[in-house]
């Protein structure tokens, strides 16, 4: 263990390349991933929450169910998508990052689209009335409640985050794991693992977590500094 | 009972029974009423009588069996509402952008908007505050800005409900000043209120629900001084027993 903590202490301080590059497609790759399921998640979530159609009860059952979807599962259907015998081979893209995003977007969209339309329901009860009375249909109701929660809205998008950049069966399948290529932290690590370099693993296994740390922190200050610029726009 | 006549015959607003119900529960029955241009009118009667659904029904937020009709005024153009929530729901955004959202979805072109908006503050003592967030404003300062934004819209018609129950005596009083300078101008105003004195300053006619029942609509004066129906009785002497 102390081992793994100076090493990861000394890949991090000599700024390793290879650790910088990995490092930085996990970042790519996670979080173009959330910006794709975030524009259809969070619209599918708000309207969800803002509309009522036969076969509701339905949707919302299988959305719920998505919630649990294997990152495995997401990858073969992906796969086979997007293998040279699949609908989308012709597209070429198989075992390169855009695969990776497609197979990361596919499994971040049920949980910030679940997380999102609780997230409008509770807000709605609260002021979905006031709202329809000043004149706002269903979908605008929605999209306001969106803005109104915006910081909740960005701790959905931080636990997506969370969930993409931490599965590594998705991008596995779909990326290959090419050094160089679509190797990211978490099938880095797994390599390391099946290599039996533990030491190495963990050390990438705690950069990982730094990483994750690191927004989380990000993500409070911006809301704390937000908080403070308004204050002393106030005084 | 209903004895209660206008100060201006232009009819704004009737319901003919009407009725609502939430599941099992009949939150409004058999319920008519016709509210007249710049009728003052208060709604009382105790809890879960339908005060607020009555509101609600008002506005069209409810679908009802009977029927709800806006009058077309002489200026040509229905008659229009706008309404004030007990806790008044502000999203979590500058004062003046809660004001521009109202007017925004009534399709008002940009520059008309920034004007009302500050006309509207202003009207309620809020010009200084447009930038601050609502929500940090105090519950006496976030009722005013609901005022505000309902002002805004130039409504014919406001609703109120219990619009002071929350406040403290000093935000009270400011909130009754800004309602009877908003009837002043020929608004009609309806509310709901558990505050039998306000309903005494601010109201020129009074109704009172009974379990979801309209039994009594009357003048201010009669409904203060003439014989009611035993439970209206009890009420306006705070003696309805718990039911």
């Amino acid at each position: 263990m102390t081992d793994s903590f100076g090493l990861a202490l000394s890949l991090i301080v000599r700024a390793d390349p290879e650790l910088l590059r990995i490092l930085a497609l996990s970042l790519r790759v996670s979080g173009t991933a959330c910006l794709l399921g975030a524009g259809v998640g969070l619209l599918l979530g708000a309207w969800l929450a803002a509309v009522r159609f036969p076969g509701q009860a339905a949707a919302v059952w299988a959305l719920n169910t998505l919630l649990a979807l294997p990152s495995v599962v997401v990858g073969l259907l992906v796969y086979l998508l997007l293998s040279r015998a699949g609908p989308l081979g012709s597209w070429g893209i198989l075992f390169t990052p855009t695969a990776m995003v497609i197979a990361q977007s596919i499994l971040v969209v049920p949980l910030i689209a679940a997380l999102t339309r609780r997230l409008v329901l509770d807000a709605l009860s609260d002021g979905g009335d006031q709202l329809r009375s000043l004149g706002a249909g269903p979908v605008q109701c929605a999209v306001l409640m969106l803005l109104h929660q915006r910081r909740a809205v960005l701790t959905i998008l931080l636990t997506a985050f969370g969930r993409a950049i931490a599965e590594v069966g998705a991008v596995m399948i779909v990326g290959g794991n090419i050094d160089g290529v679509t190797r990211v932290m978490t099938t880095a690590i797994a390599l390391e693992t099946s290599k039996g370099d533990l030491p190495l693993a963990l050390a990438l296994g705690l950069v990982l977590l730094g990483v994750v740390a690191a927004l989380n922190l990000a993500a409070t200050a911006l809301a704390r500094g937000h908080g403070a610029l308004r204050d002393a726009r106030l005084a | 009972m209903s004895l209660a006549r206008p100060l201006d015959s232009t009819v704004v607003l009737t319901l003919r029974a009407a009725s609502v119900a939430f599941g099992r529960v009949q939150a409004l029955q058999d319920v008519d009423l016709t509210l007249h241009r710049g009728d003052r009118l208060a709604v009382v009667g105790e809890n879960g009588s339908g005060k607020t659904t009555l509101l609600r029904l008002l506005h069209g937020l409810l679908p009802d069996q009977g029927q709800r009709t806006q009058h077309v005024l002489p200026s040509g153009k229905a008659a229009t509402l706008a309404m004030v929530f007990q806790r008044p729901f502000l999203l979590s955004l500058s004062a003046q952008f809660n004001v521009l959202l109202g007017l925004w979805l009534q399709g008002m072109p940009r520059s008309q908007r920034e004007q009302r908006c500050r006309q509207a503050l202003q009207r309620v003592g809020l010009g200084a505050q447009a930038r601050r967030p609502a929500r940090d404003l105090s519950a006496g300062q976030q009722q005013r800005l609901a005022l505000a934004r309902a002002w805004a819209l130039r409504p014919d018609v406001l609703l109120l409900d219990e619009p002071t129950a929350s406040l403290d005596p000093s935000a009270k009083r400011e909130v009754e000043q800004l309602i009877e300078t908003f009837a002043d101008e020929g608004l009609t105003v309806v509310m709901s209120t558990h505050n039998l004195g306000q309903a005494k300053r601010l109201a020129t006619r009074v109704a009172y629900l009974e379990a979801g029942r309209l039994v009594v609509d009357l003048p201010v004066q009669n409904f203060f001084n003439d014989r009611l129906p035993p439970k209206a009785a009890l009420f306006l002497k705070g003696e309805l027993p718990w039911a």
